[in-house]
């Protein structure tokens, strides 16, 4: 069994839906939950979901990976600034990198971060793809 | 509180030590230390290191330490502070001494980064960020740095040739320092040219993977002179935190745990910036450099890069920066490199920095960055005359 399995399966929340939380002190949005709130250091535990709505703040195409990502190069990271307030870094897809921007909107979707080798686990989470990719895609 | 001086340095060459294991660098660079400040005992060993356990197979490095030194008596333990474990162990030895507990301390760096593949290196590199966040998305090192400079490129305009006389300058300094691991310069064009990492981070704009080892001996300044005839004083010894990933930081390109540590050390020291002979930064990447130097106030936000373009930041400029070669060129050594900067600048201080000598230095800081940005030891020495 993959170490870190047990990690992958505790963080399902994050990784498929973009479980965050709410302060109900000041209204901010927090991803990843972390129970206090970053800007006024109350108590935070109100569940919120995120929309999975934002644009590239930042972004780097990886040609020399970490183990375990080498054959997926290159690929394009990127810190993306959700519309609720939160970045969150995260691979961009379905985009070469050539046409990625700083300030493109994106938008959330599930699909396989890495492999663990014939008998281990497929890790999946979220990636961040144009926000007009289902629009054009729909209408090609 | 008692002042603290530094009587003793030691260090490895930085480089690929395929017939040198961890015990072997700890030993060279520990008593090359300790018979700098002429003693064989002391109170205690803090051994700043991050990749032991991970690369290596081997941790509790404070017992061997003490062992294979053959410093029977004294208690030691391992630091761990990602790539500022070098400066943590400096900090934890300083305030043994300073608080008046222990007396003599030897502060050892070590790492050890060549044992495995490039890769599997990468990897354990990357634990000093946010493992459930940053490093389960595939990111490296280098790409968190990447996206610091790709956002700097886009807010203040430079251009990524704009990074590349940081690293000339390590360079033509490393050139002339017999422990560093790059002792060639490189131009310009070399670097316009460099192979992509992430981009906008090429080849020429990260330090290297090595290994070595850098060691100080700590005393009480009372006495220090009794022990060595040019000791140096820690005037300041300060640190500073910030989120661990950098997508949690207010503002990512302000660096503002270094802004902050640079403060509380001037402070400290009760001194202004424009006293100081030479700055000892961070500079695993260029854009760290930049924002390293826009942090302590020699530069404005976004004008960091200026400093590099109009020769500052050269030996003979208004702020000197890696005069021994730095991260870039000097190496990289995460666990050690606070304990080379400290070395290095005790050189200066002593006179002995041969080609790359600073005309009458006497004030000189360091600045030890873990992960990118998270946390930052700075360290203000200053000759004892």
């Amino acid at each position: 069994m993959d170490p870190k399995v047990v990690n992958d399966w505790r963080l399902r929340g994050q990784r498929y839906r973009l479980e965050g939380e709410l302060c109900d002190h000041c209204g901010e949005a927090i991803f990843p939950p972390r129970d206090i709130c970053p800007k006024c250091h109350e108590p935070a535990k109100t569940p919120q979901t995120l929309s999975g709505r934002g644009e590239v703040y930042t972004f780097s195409t990886i040609y020399s990976a970490p183990e375990g990502f080498e054959a997926y190069t290159p690929y394009t990271v990127a810190l993306v600034k959700l519309e609720e307030g939160p970045i969150v870094t995260a691979q961009l897809t379905d985009v070469p990198p050539a046409e990625v921007q700083i300030g493109m909107p994106v938008e959330m979707v599930t699909r396989r971060l890495r492999t663990h080798g014939e008998e281990g686990t497929i890790v999946y989470g979220y990636k961040f793809r144009p926000a007009s990719f289902w629009h054009a895609s729909t209408q090609a | 509180m008692r002042e603290v001086a530094i009587i003793g340095i030691g260090q490895t060459p930085v480089d690929e030590h395929w017939s040198a294991g961890i015990r072997h660098l700890m030993f060279d660079a520990g008593r090359a230390a300790l018979e700098d400040a002429n003693i064989d005992r002391v109170d205690a060993v803090y051994v700043g290191n991050m990749l032991s356990g991970e690369i290596v197979g081997q941790s509790h490095l404070g017992a061997l330490a003490v062992d294979f030194l053959d410093l029977d008596g004294a208690e030691a333990f391992k630091v761990e502070a990602a790539c500022a474990s070098g400066a943590a162990a400096l900090r934890v030895g300083y305030l043994a001494v300073a608080s008046g507990v222990l007396d003599i301390v030897l502060a050892l760096g070590v790492e050890k980064m060549t044992d495995t593949s490039g890769r599997e290196t990468t990897l354990a590199l990357a634990a000093a960020a946010d493992a459930e966040y940053e490093v389960s998305q595939g990111i490296s090192f280098v790409a968190l740095n990447a996206l610091l400079m790709r956002r700097y490129m886009h807010e203040y305009g430079w251009r990524r040739e704009d990074f590349a006389n940081f690293a000339v300058t390590a360079h033509a300094n490393g050139a002339n320092n017999p422990y560093a691991m790059f002792q060639s310069p490189i131009t310009p064009e070399a670097y316009a040219r460099a192979t992509m990492i992430a981009t906008p981070v090429g080849l020429l704009d990260a330090s290297p993977v090595c290994d070595g080892a850098a060691a100080v001996v700590l005393a009480p300044a009372e006495y220090a002179r009794t022990l060595n005839p040019t000791p140096v004083k820690i005037r300041a010894s300060a640190v500073s935190m910030a989120p661990l990933a950098v997508h949690d930081r207010n503002d990512p390109l302000a660096l503002e745990a270094a802004a902050i540590s640079a403060h509380k050390a001037l402070e400290q020291a009760s001194i202004v910036r424009e006293d100081l002979d030479f700055f000892e930064l961070h500079d695993a990447f260029t854009i760290m450099a930049a924002l390293s130097l826009e942090a302590a106030g020699f530069a404005d936000r976004g004008k960091g890069v200026r400093l590099a373009l109009d020769g500052d930041i050269a030996l003979g400029g208004r702020i000197p920066i890696a005069t021994m070669g730095g991260l870039k060129a000097r190496g990289h050594p995460v666990g050690a490199t606070g304990l080379y900067q400290v070395v290095e600048s005790i050189l200066q201080l002593r006179g002995l920095a041969g080609v790359n000598q600073i005309a009458d230095a006497k004030l000189g800081m360091t600045q030890n960055i873990g992960g990118s940005g998270a946390t930052i030891f700075t360290h203000i020495l200053e000759t004892m005359s």
